[in-house]
């Protein structure tokens, strides 16, 4: 299977600090990859780099085709092929739910205002929350927030979906509600890569588990394995979890 | 010697009228030039940046006084004819109020916070998109308040226009009193007709503030 998303020793530093040191990885077509591991890791900034929100230094990332590191990267057709929700929802605060989601197809890909209403409607219902579609978002709770979130970045039709610790902001209720609705993404088959504290959601969901540890992919195993461990780092990692 | 009577105030009310239309210059003029100067102090050009920045810097930092006196008579000495005082004194408040609105502006726009602009980058919208769409109509909710709040700076800084020979309030009140020497009588009319002016404005602007506080932001 060839991939969709491809890291290749990717290097990057905030400063004098090193985030990245040579970071390689692969997703394939319909892959859940879940990354771990703890703050300061580098797992937020590789998913970044994924969707070009930070430059790389040295290495190469493919997403859908499109050459991250390349100097000629048209960043307007990577964010058509990929969607991002991030830990703060970042809804915009002046629209509906509907409206929300509406804005980037009509005034991206031109779709009309009718089409682009069902559109919206369809995408909510996705997420289980149709009824909410003309509340704004501070009427919404932050789970529905976020859910508005993943509805809005569903409406683009993208190829794989980054999620940034969407639930880190959560309570458990609100958590579970929207780990329900990433379940079900997976389900249907898009190509999802997670930075992710939830270890119960990563073990049921994702095909394979990425554990970062001082800017490096420290090991890599299906989500299904993650209660054994090959590296002591990782066991202690998750021992330290329950 | 006349003594302050209905004629005058008529006279006054007229010049109020100018003084109200002298505001309306400066404010449409200053509002359009400071809305662009504001969106290139934000741009990314590092040039269009430092360019805007220099401009908003030596607007504040000059009189407008200066300014009015360099338009009116600078203009003339270096040949184009002297301008009507209507014109300089609207290009001159224009000038000022652009520098002055533009730095407001920017503020507001940059107080939206930057994880909207890179949401709305994320779903692949360009960079006027994320402007026009997302930011702007979150800034402008921002910006109303300040903004009606500096058009009471503009409408009482047009008694400047007198240096200039243009007759609006200020003027009107000193030509009077030239006439008919009752100095309390007339500044203290003046000074009503510019409350009167000024009030509804200011009390517009902290309606603003308290609805956009408590209301949605």
């Amino acid at each position: 299977m060839s991939a969709v998303v491809k890291l290749t020793d990717v290097h990057k530093s905030f400063g004098p600090l090193k985030v990245l040191n040579g970071v390689s990885f692969e997703v394939g077509r319909g892959e859940v990859v879940a990354m771990i591991g703890q703050s300061g890791s580098g797992k937020s900034t590789a998913l970044r780099c994924i969707n070009a929100l930070e430059k790389i230094e040295q290495g190469s990332i493919e997403v859908c085709g499109h050459a991250i590191h390349g100097e000629k990267l048209d960043k307007r057709a990577l964010r058509l092929d990929v969607g991002i929700v991030f830990q703060s929802y970042n809804l915009f605060p002046h629209l509906t739910a509907e409206q929300n989601i509406m804005l980037a197809p009509t005034c991206v890909k031109g779709i009309g205002r009718r089409e682009a209403r069902e559109l919206a409607r369809d995408c909510l219902n996705r997420v289980g929350l149709a009824d909410k579609a003309g509340h704004y978002p501070e009427q919404l709770s932050g789970g529905q927030q976020q859910r508005v979130a993943i509805a809005r970045s569903l409406a683009m039709q993208p190829k794989v979906m980054l999620f940034d610790e969407v639930t880190s902001a959560l309570d458990p209720q609100l958590t579970g509600e929207v780990l329900r609705v990433m379940e079900d993404l997976a389900r249907g088959g898009m190509t999802m890569i997670l930075v992710t504290h939830e270890m119960g959601f990563a073990r049921k969901v994702a095909t394979h588990v990425i554990y970062m540890r001082q800017g490096k992919v420290w090991e890599v195993l299906p989500g299904h394995r993650l209660n054994d461990p090959d590296t002591p780092e990782l066991r202690e990692f998750i021992g330290s979890d329950l | 010697m006349p003594s302050f009577g209905l004629g005058h105030l008529w006279f006054l009310l007229i010049a109020a009228g100018w003084t109200i239309a002298l505001s309306a210059i400066a404010f449409l003029g200053g509002g359009v030039l400071g809305f662009f100067i504001a969106l290139a102090r934000i741009s990314e050009s590092r040039l269009l940046r430092g360019l805007s920045g220099a401009y908003v810097q030596l607007v504040q930092g000059t009189p407008l006084l200066i300014l009015l006196f360099l338009i009116y008579f600078g203009l003339a000495i270096i040949g184009l004819d002297q301008l009507p005082a209507l014109i300089a004194a609207g290009a001159g408040l224009t000038i000022y109020s652009s520098g002055f609105l533009a730095e407001i502006w920017r503020g507001c726009l940059q107080s939206v916070p930057k994880t909207q602009w890179e949401a709305a980058e994320c779903l692949a919208m360009t960079r006027w998109q994320r402007l026009t769409r997302v930011i702007l109509p979150q800034a402008m909710r921002i910006a109303t308040a300040p903004t009606v709040g500096f058009l009471v700076q503009i409408v009482k800084n047009t008694s400047l226009a007198s240096v200039v020979g243009f007759v609006e309030l200020s003027q009107a009140g000193k030509l009077i009193n030239n006439s008919t020497f009752q100095p309390f009588a007339v500044f203290l009319t003046v000074a009503a007709l510019y409350f009167l002016i000024c009030y509804p404005l200011s009390a517009w602007s902290r309606g603003l503030e308290r609805r956009l506080n408590v209301g949605r932001r």
